[in-house]
């Protein structure tokens, strides 16, 4: 698609064409009160040199060197330089939407990729071309299974992202869909007791993470007994990619909802990022988003073509299956390109890495602070409960130049202070000694001043 | 194209053929050649109630969706299997392949219906034949 800009005399015909003088008269619906009567407030132009040197000046505000323990979500992978040189390509960056299969044929294939790739990864039959991110591409599994169940309530675990369930809050509250929260139980995995009264012949589906907000990973086949017993759906919305490297996918889940971040997508400050759905054959036609198949022409060579866009808002706009039209098409070609290099057999390396990395942190905080929810079987998240507030520990890491871990007060009160941390391959030994020895230097004086508190009262 | 003597049809271009208090209903030749290739028919399951004039399934093509009206009142006795694996057999016959059985609540509601031969110009006006 060429994007030509239009002269003065083509505008002066088009408007003569269509019996207008002037732009202005095409605004004359919209009330006078309402129109915005002087130049906008912009500033000045600048050259060239001063935009450059703008860009300069803000970038040297950013962090430099910095080590992160944040995980929550958004995942600091090492990304392998050639994808950013194979996503730079024009014919990549610039393409826009296939429709026209005759002249995509390279986006469509990449994209059949991205799709086959999660299938084989996660067990299911049909992934779709990608969706916004892992938070959406929950909400909007959850709406699938609304949707094949027939049943309007929903039950999800509070050991799913806390942002994640903000987001299907929104989608439930506008739906009018009943929305049940389950608690975790003290190793920090859905506690199945609770389960059992919380589905009812009501309940569309369960939704829940794994490896939960804690890191840690639900009992995906004892969740799905309990649920397919009384007719409801299991959703089970996976937030760390890498995790599949190693850990049993969930095969007993009715929809998977993943965020494919980890996957060699950047940070980028949130996103773009990129979700994607994966679910059963049965149930494609519920599946929102886009399906790249696999064809022949009528010379009998292979094709791709966008296949059942007949369930897509620009065919049947009242009965789409989401009101969210459109994929990730570059973002999911960084993940396709970052799964193709690392492969089957350096993908589990790249999860067992992260394991033992993970596994060396815990035992190490573990001698100066209380690690929380002992006992369930985690992957690259842990946490930690402090004596000194997580704030104030961080704030302290940060002039070593360590972001620290995520305080989790503000979602999670009743764990005090408690915070989520994350180690990736990209975790050194010496970052996390490093990390660990000031945590617990400041647990050391902080508990010391307490001591000392006390020895005054008792004297 | 012709439209059987023995079946009743609506404009939205299903037809029903009764049997005493019971009917089977399909969709027609012109549905199918203005449809295209179908690869898919959702159907309701046997017990569910039919409205008249009101929605009950659809039928998919490669271009586009459509919804299946009840030609008639009642209730669904038996679904053409067949259609799940072989939806093309519209395609290949629509008026032998039959969506599915209904007991009739009301059998007097077919007689608000077209003939053939009011189909048939209904059709012709359509601009199709």
């Amino acid at each position: 698609m060429r994007y030509l800009p239009k002269s003065p005399a083509d505008r002066a015909a088009m408007l003569k064409d269509i019996g207008a003088s002037s732009i202005d008269d095409l605004f004359a619906p919209i009330p006078t009160e309402y129109r915005l009567n002087r130049d906008l407030k912009v500033p000045r132009q600048m050259a060239e040199s001063e935009i450059v040197d703008w860009f300069r000046e803000r970038s040297r505000e950013n962090g430099e060197n910095h080590v992160s323990f944040l995980g929550a979500g958004a995942y600091n992978h090492y990304r392998p330089v050639i994808i950013d040189s194979l996503i730079s390509r024009g014919e990549f960056l610039t393409a826009y939407t296939p429709y026209q299969a005759e002249i995509s044929q390279g986006t469509l294939q990449s994209i059949f990729e991205f799709q086959t790739m999660i299938c084989e990864l996660t067990g299911m039959e049909v992934a779709n071309a990608s969706m916004y991110d892992g938070s959406t591409a929950a909400a909007e599994a959850v709406m699938m299974a609304v949707r094949l169940t027939g049943r309007r309530s929903v039950a999800m675990a509070r050991s799913v992202h806390p942002e994640y369930r903000e987001v299907l809050a929104t989608y439930a509250f506008h739906q009018g869909m009943p929305l049940a929260t389950l608690p975790f139980a003290d190793n920090g995995l859905l506690d199945l007791r609770s389960l059992e009264d919380a589905i009812t012949t009501d309940t569309a589906c369960l939704l829940v993470q794994s490896p939960n907000f804690f890191g840690a990973l639900e009992d995906v086949e004892a969740l799905a007994e309990i649920a397919h017993r009384k007719g409801a759906m299991l959703v089970v919305s996976i937030a760390e990619a890498v995790s599949l490297g190693i850990v049993e996918p969930p095969r007993h889940a009715d929809v998977i909802a993943i965020e494919a971040q980890s996957f060699g997508v950047p940070l980028t400050f949130g996103g773009p990022y990129c979700g994607v759905i994966a679910t059963r054959e049965a149930y494609v036609r519920q599946m929102p988003g886009r399906l790249v198949g696999q064809t022949t022409d009528r010379s009998g060579k292979r094709g791709f073509v966008l296949t059942l866009a007949t369930r897509e808002q620009h065919i049947r706009r009242e009965k789409a299956t989401s009101n969210i039209c459109t994929n990730q098409a570059l973002i999911a070609l960084m993940a396709n390109i970052f799964m193709t290099i690392y492969g089957k057999v350096g993908l589990k390396e790249l999860a067992r890495h992260n394991l033992a990395k993970t596994a060396y942190a815990v035992e190490q905080f573990g001698k100066h602070a209380s690690v929380l929810f002992p006992g369930a079987p985690r992957f690259n998240e842990f946490v930690i409960q402090t004596s000194e507030d997580p704030y104030a520990i961080n704030s302290r890491l940060l002039g070593h130049k360590i972001v620290g871990g995520l305080p989790l007060k503000k979602f999670y009160p009743k764990l005090g202070n408690a915070s989520l941390w994350c180690c990736t391959e990209t975790s050194t030994r010496s970052m996390i000694d490093t990390a660990v020895g000031l945590v617990a230097e400041s647990e050391r004086s902080v508990n010391g001043t307490r001591e000392e508190n006390v020895e005054e009262v008792a004297r | 194209m012709s439209y059987p003597a023995d079946f009743k049809y609506t404009k939205e271009h299903e037809w029903i053929k009764a049997d005493g208090g019971n009917a089977t209903i399909g969709i027609t030749r012109y549905a199918q050649e203005s449809l295209g290739d179908i690869v898919f028919v959702d159907l309701p399951k046997p017990g569910a109630e039919l409205t008249a004039g009101k929605t009950f399934g659809s039928v998919e093509s490669v271009k586009a969706v459509s919804d299946l009206y009840a030609p008639a009142s009642g209730t669904v006795t038996e679904v053409n299997g067949d259609l799940s694996t072989a939806p093309e057999k519209i395609n290949q016959d629509a008026h032998d392949a039959w969506m599915l059985k209904m007991k009739l609540k009301n059998p007097a509601e077919l007689n608000a219906l077209l003939s053939s031969a009011d189909y048939k110009k209904f059709v012709a006006e359509e601009g199709g034949h």
